[in-house]
């Protein structure tokens, strides 16, 4: 295994010292995890995705989702904003690299920690993120962009909102690009209220959008490469990573109160010890899932004439698997978790209770729901031969 | 009308019943971009099953690309290939 990158760490740090402590209340609150990202900015971990040559650390996907995993431990919901601004820094990085506009956004997002959300969503379009009603409207050098987002996770709090729309007014719903707004350039309005069950924190809406920019804010490309090539493998990957930490949070809260019983007959080995051994098995087989498929893809990444690799089918099926995979396993291991950790674990005020990181990962599943990517998948496989 | 022509027109044909296309596909020039005229990845499936039970091929992995659908051009480029090496 290559050495880990030293931010990895101080997110480990951050996780016991200040995310950790602030969970339970932006949990109840369904509040912002402001203290968090305060520590984030702090450690210049938002520009952890920019490249080193425009001042950031340059991290790949494995390190990135690394770090995911270890906020995870601390907090779920301040993990998935992390990694959801990761995902937009991806995109901006791997095809913005080549616009001025972009060397020059980035150069300014390492120097003020800006936070980027995103908007996927739309109102008519059920869930399907490569569809888009709304579309962008150039005027000389500047555009206007008005969105009913369905939802918009933590874009009340953001510096800027990577939005995904057609082309042109003229342009099928599939023929889309991503633009970036400015918080000074666009008003919100927020349509919907937020108190789900889980990932509170992260504090998801809908919202209205209306917005304006020079025309050098539309990423280079179209939103078909994009997705293919850098937001889904960073969505997958960096979900994974982070619903990892928060299950390796409840198996180690379940392993705590295993040991308590060992110290209290020594020589022994407790009936829960088995079941320990059980889930940590799991918790292994869903850690190695994203590491693994990280890794071919930082490999892959880093070889400019590799890179039409991840535009294959065979690519596009295994993030596919990888993003099922592990969000059917995260709330299965909390699941065992709990059983182990017993009534210690199903009180909400026990620093045994896992409670929170059940709800947390129950969201994985839903988010970008696993039935439309089973279709895929399935529709995939009609024509991959894995030959 | 020669193969080339023929490969052509079928090409077309496969994506008018199977691509979901915004325009008739008859009248898309040889090298527009398919993704501009609303070819999805779905229904880029399709048209590939389409393309091998007509064709009498199989597209390998390495070839399963968004490169290769692009346009008219470059799936009758892919065509050409393996119909030769069959």
């Amino acid at each position: 295994m290559p050495n880990r990158h030293p931010m990895i760490d101080r997110m480990k740090q951050i996780a016991a010292d200040v995310a950790s402590k602030h969970a339970p209340d932006v949990d109840r609150h369904a509040r912002f995890p402001v203290e968090t990202l305060a520590a984030l900015r702090a450690e210049k971990a938002l520009s952890a995705a920019v490249p080193e040559e425009f001042g950031g650390a340059g991290m790949g996907l494995r390190d990135l989702a690394a770090m995911c995993a270890a906020l995870g431990q601390g907090c779920g919901a301040s993990s998935m904003v992390l990694a959801m601004h990761h995902i937009q820094v991806g995109c901006i990085a791997r095809h913005g690299a080549h616009s001025a506009y972009f060397q020059d956004y980035m150069r300014g997002l390492v120097e003020h920690q800006w936070l980027l959300a995103s908007m996927t969503s739309e109102v008519g379009t059920y869930g399907d993120t490569r569809s888009s009603i709304c579309a962008v409207d150039i005027a000389g050098d500047r555009f206007t962009l008005n969105k009913d987002a369905t939802t918009g996770s933590y874009c009340g709090h953001a510096d800027g909102i990577l939005v995904t729309c057609r082309r042109t007014a003229e342009s099928p719903a599939s023929d889309q690009v991503l633009v970036l707004v400015k918080k000074d350039d666009y008003t919100l309005t927020q349509t919907s209220t937020w108190d789900p069950l889980g990932m509170r924190g992260t504090v998801s809406p809908g919202f209205k959008l209306e917005s304006s920019g020079h025309v050098d804010q539309i990423i280079p490309g179209s939103y078909a490469d994009s997705s293919a090539v850098t937001m889904v493998p960073y969505s997958h990957v960096l979900w994974a990573g982070l619903w990892s930490g928060i299950a390796a949070d409840a198996v180690s809260r379940a392993s705590a109160v295993v040991r308590a019983e060992a110290r209290k007959r020594i020589g022994e080995t407790p009936p829960s010890a088995i079941l320990l051994a059980r889930v940590s098995q799991d918790l292994q087989s869903m850690r190695h899932n994203w590491q693994q498929v990280a890794a071919e893809f930082d490999e892959i990444s880093a070889d400019a004439g590799r890179r039409e690799e991840l535009t294959t089918m065979n690519w596009a099926l295994r993030f596919n698997q990888l993003k099922c995979a592990c969000s059917e396993a995260g709330p299965r291991i909390v699941h065992q978790a709990l059983q182990i950790a017993g009534l210690m674990g199903y009180k909400n005020d026990s620093p045994f209770s896992v409670g929170r990181h059940y709800r947390d990962l129950l969201s994985a599943s839903l988010m970008v729901s696993n039935e439309r990517i089973a279709a895929k998948s399935a529709s995939l496989l009609l024509v991959v031969k894995d030959d | 009308m020669s193969s080339k022509e023929q490969q052509d027109e079928s090409i077309r044909q496969i994506l008018a019943e199977h691509g979901r296309l915004a325009a008739p596909a008859s009248s898309i020039a040889r090298d527009a971009e398919l993704s501009a005229h609303g070819l999805t990845s779905h229904a880029t499936v399709n048209v590939m099953l389409a393309l091998e039970e007509h064709f009498g091929i199989e597209f390998p992995d390495q070839m399963l690309t968004r490169g290769v659908f692009t346009s008219i051009a470059t799936i009758q480029a892919a065509v050409e290939k393996l119909v030769d090496a069959g």
